[in-house]
């Protein structure tokens, strides 16, 4: 396919995708109304038919949109506009770099010693891997389009504090001598780049690729996190939420957070669950804190990182930022 | 013969990758001496920062990410 067509094919599918989504309102009422059910197990259905189809289509745009904003960066990028950075703008650009630079988090070690190697300072790099799963690209479009900016900027100034304040603070307190020997020892490698000149035929199938890979992995739990919406929204009495993950339980936020970190789930699964919540009275400070939580403290990712890390230095990474999403839910809690 | 590499941490997308290799190079019929990296320290030794990584007879020619399959071909046909 020439690249002109590959263009005009994806404004063709953006529209069918735009007209799509102004039906599936009208749609799901009319399909709810066509089902044989009545109360709680109608209400459930309700949530279902009108949200599965709503979450799927905004994350199949979303992340087309996501993969071609990050052909534009690669990790080797990102490390040669990092190193040798300075602490403080160096963490704010590592901090925003770490939203849009592709990684996944077996990639987690290499980066880091990567990062280590080519002279990123090690607060820096903890700016980085610390932005770079807290803020989700996708979680962030997700909120922009379901809760309204205001939601999405907050979360976005709050992960990029957080990762930027953690970071310069275990910069400040010197703590390479806890890293691992092998770590310690190693030699800078000159810094390789694999860059060659991409189309934007090339990004769109980059875009083409992020959905078929994202969606056509995560969409059962996608729908799973819908389905446990929907039981929340048809069966779970309003007061109920309001008592446990309300504004005046104090306590809901920090067991938020301890209930994430065991939990390592797509952002784009935890959403649908986190609309339920909210319109049952959960405070929006707990139920982001959950979300944070859920994605930036994770010990699948702790376990990958201990190859590096001493378990003091993994201490004091959790520790950090363990304590900045416990204030974001509660300043979150007391603004909203 | 062609010195070739795989780094990786043993992800799926680092075996998908070091299969994709070996299968394009059989079917190019280009000699390869085919050999998976997994240690870190070397591998950071190569300079790169995102696995997995291609290495041709010493020259990175790939980091981060599933390659495509063309492009695989052509590295091999090049180098």
């Amino acid at each position: 396919m020439t690249g002109m067509r590959k263009i005009a094919g994806t404004g063709v599918a953006l529209t069918a995708g735009a007209a799509l989504y102004v039906f599936l309102q009208p749609a799901a009422v009319g399909l709810t109304a066509m089902l044989p059910l009545r109360g709680h197990l109608r209400d459930a259905a309700a949530f279902f038919l009108f949200e599965a189809p709503k979450v799927l289509l905004l994350l199949a745009v979303i992340v087309f949109a996501m993969g071609m904003v990050r052909s534009y960066f690669s990790a080797e990028r990102t490390r040669a506009l990092l190193s040798g950075r300075r602490e403080g703008v160096g963490n704010v650009l590592a901090a925003c770099l770490g939203i849009v630079t592709p990684f996944c988090s077996c990639s987690a070690v290499p980066l880091f010693v990567g990062f280590l190697t080519a002279g990123v300072p090690l607060g820096v790099t903890f700016s980085f891997l610390i932005t770079a799963p807290m803020v989700n690209e996708i979680a962030l479009g997700l909120l922009l389009a379901l809760f309204g900016w205001k939601v999405a900027a907050i979360y976005l100034i709050f992960g990029l504090g957080i990762g930027i304040a953690a970071g310069w603070v275990i910069g400040r307190l010197h703590l390479e001598g806890w890293l691992e020997n092998w770590v310690r020892n190693l030699r800078a490698a000159p810094a390789v780049s694999s860059e060659k000149s991409i189309s934007f035929a090339d990004r769109i199938d980059a875009g083409i690729q992020a959905v078929s890979d994202i969606v056509g992995k995560t969409w059962p739990y996608v729908l799973a996190g819908i389905a446990v919406g929907a039981f929340i929204h048809g069966y779970v009495p309003e007061g109920l939420m309001a008592a446990v993950m309300g504004k005046s339980a104090w306590w809901s936020v920090p067991a938020a957070v301890a209930l994430g970190i065991p939990m390592y789930s797509s952002a784009a699964a935890t959403i649908p669950i986190a609309e339920a919540l909210l319109a049952k009275g959960a405070a929006m400070g707990t139920v982001l804190a959950f979300m944070m939580s859920v994605t930036a403290l994770s010990l699948p990712e702790f376990v990958i990182l201990r190859k590096v890390l001493s378990l003091k230095l993994i201490a004091v990474f959790a520790a950090t930022v363990g304590f900045g999403i416990l204030l974001t839910g509660y300043v979150f809690n007391l603004m909203f | 013969m062609k010195d070739v590499k795989v780094l990786g941490s043993g992800c799926k997308r680092c075996q998908d990758t070091a299969a994709m290799v070996q299968a394009e190079a059989a079917k190019l019929g280009v000699a390869i001496a085919f050999e998976k990296v997994f240690d870190m320290a070397a591998i950071a030794g190569y300079g790169v920062a995102a696995t997995p990584a291609i290495v041709i007879d010493g020259k990175v020619v790939h980091a981060g990410g599933l390659p495509k399959s063309e492009d695989v071909a052509q590295w091999l046909k090049e180098n």
